[in-house]
């Protein structure tokens, strides 16, 4: 116990301090930008960690990464695109709420969830790690299969408006996940014949295109400022976004308690966090007709259950040496230049390093908190005050060097226009961009999780036991039965209950 | 005004990151085709210590991602030739993408100019550590009792796991099954979890895992020497010696006195001790192949590709 709280002391080190403070600030704004996620932003940074202590290193890179999932929702409330992969359930009701003219309420609110949401995950990371860690071994193929069919059910949650073109879009989303090389049997699926879709649809590029561009064709061609200010001078309306926040602490350790539990997948990642979040809350709430227009209970959900993926994440990174999400595979390659093992030992032979290293995500988290509240008032300030005409050219040069930098490859750009065209025209047409999105991403999970589960399956002789008769698919499928027809249900009941009466 | 400064300081800021991202186009640039975090990023990052010791200068890590690295390799012969630029090759990638993909892979083997290649990763079987499997031959009697239900996760398709598992099908008459798995975390989950019986991975996998698991056998020439007890499988009669080989490539426009260069510089850092140990202590085998022996090598190694081709069906 002394020796934990020594980790302590040492991980409160001026040098540490400053570290984590930089490392939040250099986070928040690359998290900020869309196409530079939190992957780049750590990739970026790996170098300069390896001249530092190898814990005041990891801290940086932490912090970072906490940073920078909570950087994203910016850009998700305020241009309607995802700063990073894991906003997109941000964008549902942030932008809504920024369009209300409750930007600044909403910037607010997003910062205290994505500090609960921080908070949490890192408490269960101190806490819990080897347990979760084994856990998240209990997930199978099948597990990650029956999780992907359980988010695209959620499709119906979310859609605002019309379910057949929500569920079309879906679709669409679905096909375009499976081009490219299969992951299984190497197969070569819908590329026309161009190497650079060997590798499938790059996901932050399409995403960029099909909520950003719309937002800026409807702002070059519609009159009136982007956002409407609010009538409340700026005071942050700190007041106002904590009782809302306080009002829903039970939603919002929910969310963050999903979000750990999604982190700790390795794979599943905190898009896929944010949306089950996002969709439990409204099956959940009693404002179910008022998510998608506004809603903060749709936000806190959002926000809460991405940042609390950092956390949840870094259980098998540091227990099993199995990156739990797409920066975590960064941190682990570091890790392993610098000569830490991780796994088992990690935690007896060279735990200083490890409760160092949480403690200074937990710091991290804290300095989150004022940081993003006083820097969240001045984007926005600045985003209301900035004329449209300086602003559109700021916002494409934006998604232009994102698209590109993410795989440092003009063809992205290219796509990335394509898919805001197609974005646009489906928008026109009353197709929204988050399910296609959903079916993009979710897509490649539950294929290769059918298929890989079928393989063994058939190995075992038994393959209908494998998709049906292993306790937490059991668990996912009866889930995934309730979204589909509660609601239909609920329904014939009611009406019933209306005829009776009647 | 107020919105004068406000425009200003934000021109800062942008200024600001591309001052940042075009700083980082100093020194030389090592550009990978795979994303961060994975073998051929990690042993870049552990040659950039020794580059900057003995050169003075820095190499730069780049990522160029996409399609099993096939995106960067079609695009390699684009870069400057004068030597600022050196991309990552891996073995058997840049033979068997051509072969299973055809045009579709955007380049040909012959079109890579590899100058050298510094390590491997030897291809192991490695079993769960309460698994009741003490050693291959445990394994392979379970898969002639039982054709088909040996399961093994491995990375990918048409990959060196894949490819292992075809190569000691054959040698070992047996059928098994192989669950090809996005990446080796996604396969190392899989045996951690009991979801398949065995793993056809990589030596490094022994030796990021420790204790949890057992690596029952590894496709290298000599035993490993963090592994001493672990035998290789010629010692067990089956003559399969594979793995992914990395290495580097320059364009084909660069002169051969900058691919001696290159070469050089490679071999060098990899005469370094401390280099050597970083490498073995983690299942890394360094290999000296340089420009003079590099042509012969691809030729074996393609000569071997391809037979594996030919039982997979690939070619005829």
């Amino acid at each position: 116990m002394t020796n934990i709280f020594a980790d302590f002391l040492s991980s409160l080190s001026l040098i540490n301090l400053g570290l984590a403070f930089s490392g939040v600030l250099a986070g928040i704004i690359i998290g900020a930008l869309p196409g530079l996620s939190a992957t780049m932003a750590v990739a970026i940074l790996v170098p300069f960690t390896f001249a530092l202590e190898p814990s005041s290193g990891l801290i940086v890179l932490g912090a970072i990464y906490t940073g920078a999932i909570f950087g994203g929702s910016w850009s998700a409330i305020l241009i309607n695109t995802p700063g990073t992969p894991s906003a997109v359930a941000t964008t549902f009701d942030g932008y809504p709420m920024a369009k209300n003219g409750n930007g600044d309420l909403a910037m607010s609110i997003s910062c205290m969830s994505s500090f609960i949401g921080g908070l949490v995950g890192v408490i269960c990371l101190a806490l819990f790690a080897p347990p979760l860690a084994s856990v998240s071994l209990k997930f199978g193929p099948t597990e990650y299969f029956w999780l992907a069919i359980l988010g695209l059910t959620l499709i119906s949650t979310l859609a605002e408006g019309d379910n057949i073109k929500s569920l079309i879009g879906a679709c669409i989303g679905l096909l375009m996940s499976m081009i490219g090389v299969a992951v299984v049997g190497g197969d070569i699926r819908m590329t026309w014949n161009i190497s650079f879709l060997n590798s499938g649809i790059e996901i932050v590029s399409a995403m960029i295109g099909l909520f950003c561009i719309p937002v800026i064709l409807d702002l070059t061609s519609m009159k009136g400022k982007h956002l409407s200010d609010s009538e409340t001078p700026k005071n942050l309306r700190l007041k106002e976004s904590f009782l809302i926040v306080f009002k829903k602490k039970f939603e919002a350790v929910r969310g963050a308690l999903i979000g750990t539990f999604i982190g700790i997948l390795p794979g599943a990642g905190g898009s896929i966090a944010s949306i089950v979040s996002y969709g439990e809350a409204k099956r959940a709430s009693k404002n179910k007709d008022n998510f998608g227009k506004g809603e903060p209970e749709g936000l806190i959900a959002s926000e809460t259950a991405n940042n609390a993926t950092v956390g949840g994440g870094f259980i098998p990174t540091l227990c099993l040496g199995i990156p739990g999400t797409p920066p975590d595979a960064v941190i682990l390659g570091a890790l392993l230049v610098q000569g830490i093992r991780t796994g088992d030992t990690l935690f007896t032979q060279q735990s200083s390093i490890v409760y160092t290293f949480i403690f200074g995500l937990f710091l991290a988290t804290i300095i989150m908190l004022p940081l993003g509240l006083l820097m969240g008032r001045y984007a926005y300030k600045s985003i209301i005050k900035i004329p449209k005409e300086v602003l559109i050219p700021i916002i494409i040069f934006l998604t232009i060097i994102g698209s590109y930098s993410i795989q440092n490859n003009i063809l992205n750009v290219y796509f990335m226009f394509f898919f805001g065209l197609v974005g646009w025209i489906l928008n026109r047409a009353g197709f929204k961009a988050s399910p296609i999105v959903l079916g993009l991403v979710l897509g490649q999970i539950a294929e290769q999780g059918f298929v890989q589960a079928y393989i063994i399956g058939n190995a075992q002789d038994n393959i209908l036991a494998n998709y049906f008769a292993r306790p937490i698919s059991i668990i996912l499928v009866i889930f995934i039965l309730m979204g589909l027809f509660l609601p239909a249900l609920k329904k014939i009941y009611n009406r019933r209950k209306n005829a009776q009466t009647n | 005004m107020k919105l004068k400064s406000h425009f200003k300081r934000l021109l800062a800021v942008l200024s600001l990151l591309i001052l940042s991202l075009s700083g980082a186009n100093a020194g030389v640039t090592n550009i990978i085709p795979f994303g961060p975090g994975g073998e051929s990023d990690v042993t870049a990052r552990m040659q950039q210590p020794y580059y900057k010791s003995i050169y003075n200068d820095d190499i730069v890590v780049q990522y160029k991602p996409g399609g099993g690295g096939s995106v960067g390799w079609s695009s390699l012969n684009s870069e400057k030739g004068d030597g600022s630029v050196i991309m990552g090759v891996n073995l058997p990638h840049i033979i068997m993408q051509p072969i299973a993909k055809g045009e579709k892979a955007g380049y040909k083997t012959e079109d890579v100019n590899v100058f050298s290649f510094f390590h491997y990763t030897p291809d192991a079987i490695l079993v769960e550590a309460s698994s009741p499997y003490q050693s291959l031959k445990d394994l392979l009697d379970y898969a002639k009792q039982n054709p088909g239900k040996l399961t093994f996760s491995g990375s990918g398709t048409y990959s060196a796991n894949h490819l292992l598992i075809i190569s000691l099908n054959k040698k070992a008459k047996v059928k098994t099954t192989y669950v090809p798995f996005k990446g080796t975390g996604a396969a190392v989950q899989a045996l951690l979890g009991k979801q398949v019986l065995a793993e056809a991975g990589y030596s490094t996998v022994a030796a990021k895992q420790g204790k949890k698991v057992r690596m029952l056998a590894v496709a290298s020439e000599e035993r490993l020497p963090a592994f001493p007890n672990v035998p290789t499988f010629k010692e067990l009669g089956y003559n399969i010696v594979s793995g992914a080989y990395r290495g580097y490539a320059l364009p084909k426009s660069a002169s051969k006195a900058t691919v001696k260069e290159w070469s050089d510089r490679i071999m060098k850092i990899n005469s370094d001790p401390a280099f050597i140990k970083q490498m073995e202590d983690n299942a890394f085998v360094v290999v000296n192949i340089g420009h003079k022996d590099v042509k012969k090598f691809m030729k074996q190694q393609q000569k071997a590709n391809k037979a594996i081709a030919k039982e997979l069906g690939l070619i005829k």
